[in-house]
């Protein structure tokens, strides 16, 4: 089960021909997917389309109704592979994955598909994760569109853009047969907006109807001599045919006058950055009316020669405005006028950051410093020739003050325990070499625990370990989910360790789910998923591939005891790879789950035990080692209202859920006794009040006579 | 200049839409699980049920996982077609910015979201402490005067206060209490009324969020003035009777001892008894006595105040008895169960986490038992094989209240035992070496008796603090004949509470051998 749900969402998708949907951006996709008639979906989770793939699951019954096939592919490979689909049959497919990374992974299929080329409209949305909140490394799904030929669509950031975009990039598929992806940036994704609905319309061909009627043509595969005529037929026909298409239909779009000494180049993704930096320089109204022409890349990949050269027409400075690098389109504008042998001053990262995100400030800076030079009359007298210094507004300066906040493992994530332990470990055996991977666990490289010093991709963290081969000296160590585990981590991590006779440690963090992405389930998932198969043990898959020594931890938050057993893996004598797999579910979507149930079943009056820590604030002498080793958001600490005491003491807040990390890592790292326990047994029986009562009347009697006699105590 | 370039004459006046500066731009910055989706959500709602256009964007992934993340809204009333809205704020243009907790609101600062001339500030000024915060072994709490300070300096208005509070009295979370506060703050052109339809409709937890929305929206238009006045509460093992002999002498001390030493005094009864507390205070006239005779007073008696804090702490060590006294007394039971949420219809069961080793139980020893003990390895380990183990106690149980009675019970032998002569004469040691410089050096006299609060913990953290310790005393010695020594010890306290290793010790105390060698 996803940790959020659309449940309610999806039904909007039913709506038809000029109703008003209202909603985030990927719902908006999902809808626009269906008027186009498309036959299969699928994808891989990650932000910024988690939801996407999360609106899809949950509205399978409406998918199912419209006779709509969807899969939850194992990677973004397998998405990719799946759009084959479309290959020789006149299906509509979409699959979704995350930018840069997944496009990565999917980058075999892609070009395979690429070269053969699709009879159906074949398309990938691309959740283009780049600039401030991103998780990944920044580079740009460009690269990947110029090497295979395949078209890009980066439609104007607001619903009915996006919409437009999705139905055009079908037909320009089909037009040119040719896979096209639709880039949206994370906020577009979670963009809330409107549009006018159309109906959904049924696919004209199903799956099903491929499956009764096969096809086959050798031609379409990507081995010599085919793959040759491929190459040829993308720049002679496709190519050519995608330029026609894109011209004739107008999918780049022009704003403001024709006239004009200047004019902006920009991504359709831009655009709302650009005209905000315009209407606060005094150049667009507030519904994007402007006095500066503007050419609206929708489709940034492939460029239009002829539409460019006219924009350029009796203009002498022109601006492109492409977030990222390398800067591509201004590159090949460059060589278009060149080639034309048209002058005229062509910008970009002159006056814009070669790196990083467009951010409103960096839209304006780069505007205005285009503006300054290449057309002053346009600015405001105080732009111009600013009587002060923009810059030298006195904002207080907070950057000694205010701390850091990076992303962490959860409130009683059961992932803390993990790294408590080899933490503790390594204060025993020594520091080791430790690959991480990617997931919710690579939050292990931060404070408190700085564990992990490379992370090399999804479910390659053990692969990434592979020039180490170790002994029981000073064995590595390497860490995998279980979403990376089943995305590749099998095959290319636990397979190639066995083959390799690696002598390392795995430690496979399984948290029932793919967390990271939003809690999807994955195939060692425990829980019953009404259309996917779950419920297959790691340890089997890792045996079955050849792994001897396998243990497996069912909950991680036993401190002591994955002590142990990361120490036996570290120091056995046998070799080969050692595989751990800690198990303890995603307490996010443990308490989403149980708290509902936990509520209701204390409502109805039955027995339910519930835990929560506390630190005793007397014996605690605030060293904070505990923090050192959880870094928990409900262990924090509280600032006495006792002279006698210097330091702040440990606090357990009222968010704590009560897993037992704290009380298992003092123990097991003999920290000090402050930490305790307390099971509030609700809906106790008449016996249990009974014996409490008793119990309270005796220990409450000792504790008044010790009272009365340590006050008689003494001799002064 | 039109003259000069006609065809740009009628375009480029550079005077913004004043359509635009009717439009209401919005920003919540908070930390992953306060519910700023929510929030947002709510906004969004609101403006279109009140005929606004409106954007709302958010980034959300892993920046959501206890991370800092930010919510984005644009509204416009009265919208012909849809406006061009941005999709994420600018520095110096957002109208309304919301912060879900007060280093929140000072990173909206740094950013450039909170200017002067146009926003006003929502802010929680609870705090919820950053990782950086927590694992320093001492004192690394950001300051939050200097944030209040520089909301005031940055902000057209501010709206600031606990907002946490009512989310966690209400049972529900941060976002509704905020809800209420810009409710209230008349920012948004809606009536209070309309923000609650909002709420009625928000499905499961409604209830708690009215409540924690209408207690916000109370204390942002009456203030919480009188919370901020809460006395100061002691610790529970400190709130004890003494005799009236031992309060006389307390009052025999300088006027500005008198506090600490009554608080020390407290303190030191609490973990013995009277007499114990009599022989604080013969510690203590000592140290005043030869304050007044190197002119202490015109320092303000800083040497007596500093032994008053120290000595007491000293004296009342961190042993297993006084853990044991803890744990059962009859304060803490009923705190603990209180903080458990127990009705009338509930059991509660607390459970300690204890990890004895051989060498708390040689501590628990007459000394000459516990000497021979340590004396002799292959027995010491023998016992620790058998001791050294995690042990879940049951303290509200009959049981586990008995042992720990019985161990609490100690105290009468306390003066007996290891334990406390190893604390004696460690801290007859400290007091002589701190005071042998009284005369000479006052200020590092001071700074000695300061170096107390290095000594923390338990087990391996107290073994780790004792030698931080005894690294700062013995440095502190070795540069006594400098004006500065106080400044430096000082500084090698303040770096041996940065980091758990010493590192930041170290390199200190690298500096201070290479003027010592020089000198």
């Amino acid at each position: 089960m996803a940790e959020r749900s659309f449940r309610k969402e999806v039904e909007q998708l039913r709506i038809g021909e000029g109703e008003t949907f209202r909603g985030e951006g990927i719902l908006a996709i999902t809808k626009a997917l269906l008027q186009c008639g498309v036959g299969y979906v699928g994808g891989y989770q990650g932000a910024p389309i988690s939801h996407l793939m999360d609106v899809l699951a949950d509205a399978q019954d409406i998918l199912g109704e419209l006779d709509v096939q969807f899969r939850a592919n194992a990677s973004e490979a397998a998405a990719a592979a799946m759009l084959a689909a479309s290959v020789h049959y006149p299906i509509r497919g979409a699959v979704t994955f995350k930018s840069v990374v997944g496009t990565n992974v999917a980058s075999d299929a892609l070009s395979n598909l690429a070269s053969g080329g699709v009879t159906g409209g074949a398309m990938v949305i691309i959740g283009e994760d780049y600039g401030e909140g991103s998780s990944i490394i920044q580079e740009r799904v460009h690269a990947f569109a110029m090497k295979s030929q395949l078209w890009l669509l980066d439609p104007r950031p607001n619903l009915p853009s996006i919409v437009k975009a999705v139905e055009d990039g079908f037909e320009l598929s089909e037009a040119t047969r040719t896979p096209v992806l639709l880039e949206v940036r994370i906020r577009s994704c979670h963009v809330h907006g409107s549009f006018i609905a159309r109906d959904n319309q049924r696919p004209e061909f199903t799956a099903r109807d491929a499956l009764d009627n096969p096809r086959r043509d050798t031609a379409r595969v990507a081995l010599p001599p085919a793959a040759f005529a491929h190459e040829k037929e993308k720049v002679e026909e496709r190519w050519p045919a995608a330029v026609k298409f894109i011209r004739e239909r107008k999918l780049n779009e022009f704003f403001g006058p024709d006239d004009g000494e200047i004019g902006i180049v920009l991504q359709g993704g831009m655009y709302n950055s650009v005209v905000r930096a315009l209407q606060r320089l005094g150049l667009a109204d507030v519904y994007g009316e402007t006095q500066v022409p503007l050419y609206v890349l929708n489709v940034t990949y492939p460029l239009i020669d002829e539409e460019f050269l006219e924009f350029c027409r009796d203009k002498k400075a022109v601006l492109v405005v492409e977030e990222g690098q390398p800067n591509f389109i201004e590159q090949a504008y460059g060589a278009i006028l060149h080639k034309a042998g048209v002058k005229l001053h062509l910008c970009g990262k002159d006056v814009f950051p070669m790196a990083g995100e467009y951010t409103g400030q960096v839209m304006l800076d780069g505007v205005t410093g285009f503006l300054k030079t290449q057309a002053p009359n346009l600015l405001p007298a105080q732009i111009r020739s600013p009587n002060r210094d923009a810059n030298g507004s006195t904002l207080p300066d907070l950057s000694e003050v205010v701390p850091p906040r990076p992303p962490g493992f959860c409130t009683g994530c059961p992932e803390r325990p993990i790294f408590a332990a080899m933490k503790l470990v390594e204060k025993e055996l020594g520091p080791r070499h430790v690959s991480a991977d990617i997931g919710c666990h690579l939050f292990s490289i931060m404070p408190p625990f700085e564990i992990g010093g490379t992370t090399m991709g999804y479910g390659l963290g053990p692969a990434s370990g592979t020039a180490f081969k170790g002994d029981e000296s000073n064995r590595p160590i390497s860490i995998i989910g279980d979403g990376g585990f089943w995305h590749n981590g099998l095959a290319s991590s636990i397979g190639n360790a066995v083959f390799n006779e690696s002598d390392e440690v795995v430690v496979v963090v399984d948290n029932y789910y793919s967390a990271a992405t939003g809690g999807q389930d994955i195939l060692s998932s425990r829980a019953s998923n009404p259309s996917k198969s779950t419920k297959h043990p790691i340890t089997e898959a890792v045996k079955g591939v050849g792994v001897d020594w396998v243990r497996q931890v069912d909950r991680t938050y036993d401190v002591g005891r994955m002590q142990s057993v990361l120490h036996e893996a570290l120091t056995t004598k046998q070799k080969g790879p050692k595989v751990i797999v800690a198990s303890s579910e995603c307490m996010l979507n443990r308490q989403r789950r149980e708290r509902p149930l936990v509520a209701k079943a204390i409502g109805d009056g039955e027995r339910v035990v519930k835990p929560r820590f506390g630190v005793d604030e007397d014996v605690c002498t605030g060293d904070h080692a505990c923090m050192r080793l959880s870094g928990c958001p409900s262990l924090t600490v509280k600032k006495l209202d006792d002279p006698l005491r210097d330091d702040p003491v440990a606090y357990i807040d009222e968010t704590c859920v009560g897993c037992g990390n704290c009380g298992e890592v003092a123990d097991a790292a003999a920290l000090c006794p402050s930490f305790y326990r307390v099971d509030t047994v609700h809906n106790p029986s008449a016996f249990e009040l009974r014996l409490d009562r008793w119990r309270k009347g005796i220990i409450g009697w000792l504790q008044n006579r010790r009272e009365a006699r340590r006050a008689a105590a003494g001799s002064v | 200049m039109n003259i000069a370039l006609p065809a740009e004459s009628a375009r480029g006046h550079g005077r913004p839409d004043p359509r635009l500066e009717q439009v209401i731009k919005l920003a919540v910055l908070a930390v992953g699980g306060q519910g700023g989706g929510v929030l947002t959500s709510w906004i969004v709602d609101l403006a279109e049920r009140n005929g606004f256009a409106v954007q709302a964007t958010s980034v959300a992934g892993v920046a959501q996982r206890t991370g800092a993340t930010i919510y984005y809204v644009e509204m416009l009333a009265n919208a012909e077609r849809q406006p061009v809205f941005s999709l994420a704020p600018t520095p110096g243009d957002v109208d309304i910015l919301i912060a879900a907790e007060l280093m929140e609101a000072g990173r909206a600062i740094m950013r450039g979201f909170v200017t002067p001339d146009r926003t006003a500030l929502i802010a929680s000024a609870h705090r919820a402490y950053a990782t950086a915060e927590k694992i320093v072994p001492g004192d690394a709490l950001a300051d939050r005067d200097a944030v209040r300070e520089a909301m005031d300096a940055s902000a057209r208005t501010v709206v600031a206060f606990d907002m946490q509070q009512y989310a966690v009295r209400y049972g529900t979370v941060i976002s509704a209490s905020l809800f209420g506060a810009l409710a209230a703050s008349g920012t948004l052109p809606f009536p209070q009324k309309a923000f609650e339809e909002i709420i009625e409709t928000s499905g499961r937890g409604a209830q708690a969020s009215m409540r924690a929305f209408r207690a916000a929206a109370f204390t942002t238009v009456h203030g919480d003035g009188d919370k901020a006045a809460k006395p100061p509460q002691p610790g529970t093992a400190s709130r004890r009777e003494f005799p009236k002999v031992l309060a006389e002498r307390i009052a025999r001390l300088p006027d500005s001892i008198q506090d600490m030493a009554r608080r020390g005094l407290e303190k030191v009864v609490g973990f013995q008894d009277a007499d114990y507390g009599a022989e604080y205070l013969d510690h203590l006239d000592a140290v005043a006595g030869q304050d007044r005779a190197v002119g202490g007073e015109d320092r303000g008696f800083e040497l007596t105040l500093a032994a008053a804090k120290h000595i007491a702490n000293a004296m009342a060590y961190d042993d297993v008895i006084r853990v044991a006294d803890i744990k059962t007394a009859f304060r803490r039971l009923r705190e603990v169960e209180g903080a458990g949420g127990a009705g009338e219809q509930s059991v509660l069961k607390v459970t300690e986490y204890f990890h004895p080793s051989a060498k708390e139980l040689c501590s628990m020893l007459p000394v000459g038992l516990g000497r021979a003990i340590e004396a002799r390895p292959g027995l010491y380990a023998r016992i620790d094989r058998f001791m050294n183990r995690g042990r879940r106690v049951r303290s509200n149980g009959l049981g586990g209240f008995l042992l720990l009675y019985a161990v609490a019970g100690m105290r009468r032998f306390r003066r007996r035992l290891l334990r406390h002569e190893v604390e004696s004469v460690h801290l007859e040691a400290w007091l002589e070496a701190a005071l042998g410089h009284a005369r000479t050096n006052y200020p590092l006299a001071v700074q000695m008796l300061n170096c107390r609060r290095l000594i923390k913990g338990y087990s391996d953290t107290h073994a780790r603090g004792l030698s931080k310790f005894d690294k700062v005393m013995a440095a502190a010695g070795s540069i006594a004949d400098r004006e500065d020594a106080a400044d430096w010890v000082e500084r090698l306290i303040t770096s041996a509470l940065a980091d758990e290793q010493g590192e930041a010790l170290d390199g200190a105390l690298k500096t201070i051998g290479s003027f010592a060698d020089t000198a």
